[in-house]
C-alpha cells in the first residue's frame, strides 16, 4: 500500500481539532448532534447558535467553509424531499403566494432543513479531521467491543482493494460491450457480484493462512497510541457544555 | 424520529449485535476476524454495484438477506452492521442519532428477518440450485419488505412530521414491494454464481452435495417475470387495505417527504403527538394492521435468531467439502 492512504474525506491539516484524539472527537460529535437533536424546531434562535458553534469548529480546524458546503451538498437530495412536506401534511394551512400549504408542515420542513444541515456539518467536521483508522480506534477506546473493532479494521484496511477489484470487473464488463438497460439484462452484474464474493473471501482465506502463520491466535495485536488526556476532555466538555446549554434553553422556552 | 426511539432501537440493536457476535465467533473461530472483515468490504463494495432497473435506471443492492445466506445469519447481520456503522461515523453518510435504528432496519431485520425465510422455503423448495436461487430471491424481497414496515413501525413511535401512520404504511411497503425485486433478482444470481464456482462457501445451502447442486439452471427472464407477478399478487392484496389512501402521486410524494424525516431526530413529546394534528382516518383499523403485520416481521426476526443459534450446520463454511 504505497500509495492512496489518505481518504477522499479527510483533509490533511495541524489544527487543534486534527490533533484532538479521536475518542474526544467522537463523544464531542455525538454529544452536539445529540442536543441538536432535541432542540424544539421552534426555538429558531437555538438553532441560529447552533450554526455559530459549528461555524466556530470548522475555523478552529481549518477547513475552507467553502469545502464543507460542498460536503453538504451531499445531503441536497436527502433535504429535497423536505421541500414537499408542506404540501402533503394535514392540520390547519396558510396561504403563501397563492398555494395552500399546512403549517405543520412547514415547520417540519424547517425542523428537517435545520437539524439536517447541522447534523451532517457535524460529521463533516468529524471524518475531515480524523483519518478513518483514528475513528475505529476511538470507538474501541470507547468500549466498543473489541471484536466488533477488529473485523472494522479489517473491513476498511481491504476496502479500497475490493472497491477497485469491482472496478476491474466493471471496465472488464463495458470494454466486452455490456451495458444493460432492462433487468432482465442483470444476470452479468449479478454473476460478477457473485464472483467478488468468492475472490474476497478467498483472499480472506490467505489472509487468515497468512495471518497463522505469523503467530496469530485470535486476539489482534493492540498498540499503545496517544489516549485522550485530562486537557482533551475538558475542550470537549466544554463545547459539549455549550451545546446541551443551547438545547436546554430551548426546551425551557419552548 | 424522536430521541425515545432512537434510544430504544439503538438498545435493541446494540442487544442483537453482541449476542450476533458471540454466535459468529462460535461459527468461525479464529478466522472470524480476518473474514468478516474481508467480506464487510465486500458488502460494501456490493453496495456500489448498480444494476439496471428499467430503461436506464438503475438500483443498487442493500445485501442483508445476501450476506445472511451467504456467511449465516449471524456473521451476515454483523458485517452489514460494521457497514451501517463505518458509513455513518467514518463517510458522514447518515446520521449520527439515527444510526440505531439504521442497524435495526438495514442489518438486523434483513439478516435474520430474510434469513428466517429463506429456511421456510428451502423446506418446500426442491433440494437442487434452483430451489435455493429461488428461496433467496424470495427471502432478499421479503428481507427489504420488512425492513420497510419495520421503519413505518419506528414512525408509528417517533414521528415527528405530520403525516399519518396509514400513509406512511402503504407508501413505505408499496415503493418496497418493487424496490424489492431488484434487491430479489440480483441476490437469487448472485448466489446462483456462488453456488456453481464454490458452493461450499454457500452457508445456506451447506446440507446439499455436489450431486443435489449439479442440476438445474435458473433462466433468468423467468426468474424476473416470476417475481414480478408474485409482487404484483402482493401489491393487490396491500392496496385492497389501502383503497381510501390517496392516489399514486400523492403517495409517491408522502414517501420523499418520509425519507427526508429519516434524517430527523427530534423529541417528539408523547407517543401519539402528531397524530391529533395528522387526523388519521382510521385509528384501531390501522393500528390493527400495524400490530399483525409488526408481530409478523418480529416472529420472522426471533426465528431466524432461533435457527442462528440452534444452526449446528456448516459451522466452518470453509471446511465442509
Amino acid at each position: 500500500m504505497g500509495a492512496g492512504h489518505s481518504h477522499a474525506l479527510y483533509v490533511h491539516e495541524h489544527s487543534p481539532i486534527h490533533r484532538l484524539a479521536p475518542e474526544a472527537k467522537i463523544v464531542a460529535a455525538l454529544g452536539i448532534v445529540a442536543s441538536i437533536a432535541v432542540t424544539p424546531r421552534q426555538a429558531v434562535w437555538g438553532f441560529g447558535l447552533y450554526a455559530i458553534l459549528v461555524a466556530g469548529l470548522v475555523t478552529l480546524s481549518r477547513l475552507s467553509p467553502g469545502f464543507v458546503a460542498l460536503r453538504l451538498v451531499a445531503i441536497a437530495p436527502f433535504v429535497f424531499f423536505a421541500l414537499f412536506i408542506p404540501f402533503i401534511a394535514g392540520g390547519e394551512t396558510t396561504e403563501v403566494g397563492g398555494v395552500s400549504l399546512s403549517v405543520d408542515g412547514l415547520w417540519g420542513m424547517w425542523n428537517v432543513l435545520a437539524k439536517a444541515t447541522l447534523g451532517a456539518s457535524v460529521s463533516i467536521v468529524l471524518t475531515a479531521t480524523t483519518e478513518i483508522p483514528d475513528i475505529i480506534r476511538g470507538m474501541g477506546v470507547l468500549r466498543v467491543p473489541a471484536l466488533f473493532i477488529s473485523i472494522a479494521t479489517f473491513m476498511v484496511r481491504y476496502l479500497e482493494l475490493i472497491v477497485d477489484e469491482l472496478g476491474r470487473m466493471r471496465v472488464a464488463m463495458s470494454s466486452r460491450g455490456y451495458d444493460p438497460r432492462w433487468m432482465s439484462q442483470a444476470r452479468p452484474v449479478a454473476s460478477a457480484a457473485g464472483a467478488l464474493f468468492v475472490r474476497s473471501y478467498e483472499r480472506g482465506e490467505r489472509i487468515h493462512a497468512a495471518m497463522l502463520s505469523r503467530g496469530f491466535n485470535g486476539a489482534m495485536p493492540t498498540f499503545n497510541h496517544q489516549r485522550a488526556d485530562a486537557r482533551e476532555w475538558a475542550a470537549v466538555f466544554v463545547v459539549i457544555a455549550c451545546a446541551a446549554l443551547i438545547s436546554a434553553l430551548a426546551l425551557l422556552a419552548a | 424520529m424522536s430521541a425515545g426511539t432512537a434510544v430504544a432501537t439503538g438498545a435493541v440493536s446494540m442487544g442483537t449485535v453482541t449476542m450476533a457476535l458471540r454466535q459468529a465467533k462460535y461459527q468461525l473461530q479464529d478466522k472470524l476476524v480476518p473474514l468478516a472483515g474481508i467480506t464487510a468490504a465486500f458488502i460494501f463494495a456490493a453496495q456500489m454495484f448498480n444494476f439496471p432497473v428499467a430503461a436506464g435506471t438503475t438500483g443498487h443492492l442493500l445485501g442483508g438477506a445476501l450476506a445472511a445466506i451467504l456467511l449465516g445469519p449471524s456473521v451476515g447481520a454483523i458485517v452489514v452492521t460494521i457497514v451501517v456503522v463505518i458509513q455513518a461515523l467514518a463517510f458522514a453518510d447518515g446520521g449520527l442519532t439515527a444510526l440505531g435504528y439504521n442497524v435495526l432496519n438495514m442489518a438486523v431485520i434483513p439478516a435474520y428477518g430474510g434469513y428466517a425465510v429463506f429456511r421456510l422455503f428451502r423446506r418446500w423448495f426442491p433440494r437442487t440450485t434452483g430451489g435455493v436461487v429461488s428461496a433467496v430471491g424470495l427471502a432478499a424481497w421479503s428481507s427489504v419488505v420488512m425492513s420497510s414496515v419495520a421503519f413505518s413501525i419506528e414512525w408509528l413511535f417517533g414521528a415527528t412530521a405530520p403525516v399519518a401512520f396509514d400513509d406512511v404504511l402503504f407508501a413505505m411497503v408499496g415503493i418496497h414491494i418493487l424496490i424489492g425485486i431488484g434487491e430479489a433478482v440480483i441476490s437469487a444470481l448472485a448466489v446462483g454464481a456462488v453456488l456453481a464456482s464454490r458452493p461450499d462457501l454457500v452457508h445456506g445451502a451447506s446440507d446439499l452435495d455436489r450431486r443435489q447442486l449439479a442440476d438445474t439452471k435458473v433462466r433468468t427472464r423467468t426468474f424476473v417475470i416470476g417475481g414480478i407477478l408474485v409482487a404484483l399478487v402482493f401489491a393487490a392484496v396491500v392496496s385492497q387495505f389501502a383503497v381510501d389512501s390517496p392516489d399514486g402521486l400523492g403517495r409517491v410524494a408522502e414517501d420523499t417527504g418520509i425519507i427526508a424525516s429519516a434524517s430527523d431526530h427530534a423529541l417528539s413529546s408523547s407517543l401519539f403527538a402528531d397524530y391529533a394534528t395528522a387526523g388519521i382516518a382510521n385509528e384501531s383499523l390501522s393500528l390493527a394492521v400495524a400490530g399483525v403485520i409488526g408481530t409478523l416481521v418480529a416472529l420472522s426476526v426471533a426465528a431466524g435468531i432461533l435457527l442462528a443459534v440452534r444452526d449446528k450446520r456448516g459451522r466452518d463454511p470453509a471446511m465442509s467439502p
